[in-house]
């Protein structure tokens, strides 16, 4: 127990500040502002791997380390659709996997946000479409925010899911990091070099 | 009998030791199957293709170190029919099935459900062997025929495809009596997107990018084995400096996987301490990598010929510092993480293949040297650079969760010394050459050890530069069956952590 605390301190705080929403990664409506009101401070995600090569998924784990923290924004991943505010969902959408999002997404209750993460996500990427494969998710259900990448990036996913909660970028300025107001931050918002 | 007299038939066309090819008849791909058996050799790869003027073919290759061999079974009688060798490899079973789903080739093996086809095309259709598919049908679900145990209290457990965590899909049937499980029974081809038939759409000299994204986390393993078989069909010699990059970025790809596995782990036994302080260390391993080397998972990083790119002084020794680090701190957790009492509780005696069963299974990889098959491919059959790296292998014996996550550690640990002895001692010299199309009708094999297992990629060379097929075999299809009996008599709450200490890949068992 001594380690495990004496680790923890050694620590400290690593998270760093959350990056702007990136309007260009959005093709749906903007979010009328009650609806935004309603989702914006605590957003439940149901991720669905709809036929991806992995890549991607390993961005979005990284969402959860404890440099860019998702959770300590208020945003988390839900085990249910019938819990989620928003789907994150990689492709290319395999046709074996076809239906099986379609009824994920007609499990997540209304108002709903779907990002699209990755080229084949966005466009089928290397797949294409084919016999097995639909390609882009926006083929299967209505998309809000494509994520480009190959895989994207943590801070890329995170830009794009605050993009799909966001109204528009003047009303980024009053959103914070919640990370930042955590008690016990002396280390500021950066991530510590590692020493051997 | 034995593999010695198949050995005086068989041709030596790859420049590289170790390497044999062999044709034998169909009446005779039973017998070769039970000589490879017998000599204690492992079936790695399986797949149908249609070989110019001869026909239909069934290609497989096998590991008897210190020798692969690449087996072609004409089948040219037209019945569309092979023997199957499903009593001798389990694990050719699934891989009969998917041969037949793809190819149209059906074995003798009496278990004809489909296993890579669900509902996205016809059963008589052949994504690899029918010009034309038919249009998709509007997606009604199909009807697996999953095994059913009968009894009293037994009742269904279904899982999937879509998980609860951020996994890839696939669909697990329990049997369960309260909260034993008696039979789990998976059924996968969910990620199924066509991979093989896109590649004969690819030219040869692009086909690594596919190959890189048959799965995300093998990325390396797949690239260089999809180059290691174009580069000894056209007879590419990689310079040093290239193939010693290509073993840094296979290692620097073991060691962020074994991180997130070691903290997913922590978190599955009830320790999100771990998860939270293995995913830092993979985070920070990740931006060294995206210093030195341009990216951080390094999908595009190997090609045909060599390297994509060259590695710098200023990038070797950020790389250098952030592994020193690494393998301080990993130190410090791995004691955390034997002196926990909850969780030695969860992880020993876990989800157990003893080692007599992985032998007969034919485990391969990392689950197969956590069960006592000591089988690895850079210390069994060394393709070079491996050759000159002196690599010490890590097995142990349990067979359990911890004896899985004891293999991690002590490959990581491995790995971190493997890479700054490549820092060390990387010549000098260019990091790639010119690429080259290979002959029409070539056909090479390239075989790495990736973190999972044993990486397989078959490919041959069609006309004017086309792929003319591309099997890549991941290792997860050998170890998939063996989680099946891993579960037998655990309760349902521990297969989470089984299922993430195999760590098994969908789609790259899926195509």
């Amino acid at each position: 127990m001594l380690k495990t605390l004496q680790q923890i301190a050694r620590t400290g705080m690593v998270t760093e500040a959350l990056p702007p929403p990136a309007d260009e990664m959005r093709v749906g409506e903007a979010l009328e502002a009650r609806i935004l009101e309603l989702l914006g401070r605590a957003l439940c995600i149901r991720q669905v791997d709809a036929g991806s090569c992995n890549g991607c998924e390993l961005e979005i784990h990284a969402l959860g380390n404890p440099i860019y923290s998702l959770e300590s924004a208020g945003i988390r991943f839900v085990a249910s659709p019938r819990h989620a505010d928003l789907l994150l969902v990689t492709g290319p959408v395999s046709r074996h996997m076809e239906v099986a999002l379609r009824r994920t997404y007609d499990a997540t209750p209304d108002p709903k946000l779907v990002v699209a993460v990755g080229d084949c996500g966005a466009c089928g990427g290397i797949f294409g479409e084919g016999y097995a494969s639909c390609g882009a998710v926006s083929n299967v259900i209505p998309v809000d925010v494509v994520v480009p990448g190959c895989p994207p990036a943590p801070t890329r996913i995170l830009a794009g899911i605050l993009a799909a909660i966001s109204r528009s970028p003047a009303q980024l300025g009053s959103r914070t990091n919640p990370a930042r107001h955590l008690p016990g931050d002396r280390h500021g918002m950066r991530v510590k070099a590692l020493e051997p | 009998m034995s593999l010695a007299r198949w050995m005086d038939r068989a041709t030596h066309p790859q420049p590289a030791a170790g390497f044999a090819a062999l044709e034998v008849k169909p009446g005779e791909w039973r017998e070769l199957a039970q000589d490879v058996a017998a000599a204690s050799g492992k079936l790695l790869a399986l797949w149908g293709t249609n070989v110019a003027a001869q026909g239909d073919a069934l290609r497989a290759v096998f590991v008897a170190p210190p020798r692969a061999l690449l087996v072609t079974v004409a089948l040219g009688d037209g019945t569309r029919r092979f023997p199957g060798i499903e009593d001798v490899f389990p694990s050719a079973s699934r891989m009969q099935r998917a041969v037949f789903d793809l190819s149209g080739l059906r074995s003798t093996d009496p278990d004809t459900r489909p296993w890579l086809r669900h509902a996205a095309w016809p059963a008589d259709a052949f994504p690899l062997s029918t010009d034309a598919m038919p249009p998709s049908p509007r997606s009604p679900l199909d009807d697996y025929a999953f095994v059913r145990v009968e009894g009293d209290g037994v009742h269904e457990i279904a899982v999937g495809p879509v998980h609860a965590g951020i996994i890839e899909p696939g669909h697990f049937r329990f049997s369960v009596v309260g909260e034993k499980v008696l039979r789990l029974e998976e059924h996968l081809g969910y990620v199924h997107k066509g991979i093989e038939r896109r590649f004969t759409e690819m030219s040869i000299l692009d086909g690594h990018r596919l190959a890189a994204r048959v799965s995300g986390d093998s990325a390396v393993a797949f690239s260089w084995a999809y180059c290691e078989a174009l580069e000894r069909m056209s007879a590419i010699a990689v310079p040093g400096r290239g193939l010693m990059l290509r073993a840094l970025a296979l290692e620097l790809e073991r060691i962020g996987n074994h991180l997130g596995d070691l903290g997913a782990l922590g978190n599955d036994g009830g320790f999100a301490f771990g998860l939270a302080q293995f995913s830092r260390l993979k985070e920070l391993l990740l931006r060294a990598i995206e210093q030195a080397l341009g990216q951080r998972y390094l999908f595009d990083f190997i090609k045909p010929g060599g390297a994509h790119r060259d590695l710098a002084a200023e990038g070797a020794a950020t790389l250098g510092r952030c592994l020193d680090g690494i393998e301080a701190e990993a130190r410090v957790l791995r004691g955390i993480y034997e002196e926990h009492t909850g969780l030695r509780d969860r992880f020993a005696g876990t989800g157990t293949v003893l080692p007599e069963l992985a032998a007969w299974l034919g485990l391969v990889g990392l689950p197969a040297r956590a069960s006592g098959q000591p089988l690895d491919l850079r210390i069994d059959l060394p393709q070079p650079p491996y050759d000159a790296l002196d690599v010490h292998r890590c097995v142990q014996h349990d067979g359990d969760v911890l004896a899985r996550v004891n293999i991690r550690f002590d490959e990581l640990v491995e790995s971190l010394r493997l890479v700054r002895q490549i820092l060390r001692t990387l010549p000098a010299g260019a990091h790639a050459v010119p690429a080259r199309v290979p002959d029409t009708g070539s056909v090479g094999v390239g075989l790495v050890e990736g973190w999972r297992g044993p990486v397989v990629v078959g490919l041959e060379a069609g006309p004017d530069g086309a792929i003319g097929r591309c099997h890549p075999q991941d290792p997860s299809w050998h170890n998939w069956p063996a989680l099946e009996h891993a579960v037998i008599g655990n309760i349902v709450p521990d297969f989470p952590l089984i299922n993430k200490s195999f760590n098994l890949s969908y789609s790259g068992h899926d195509l």
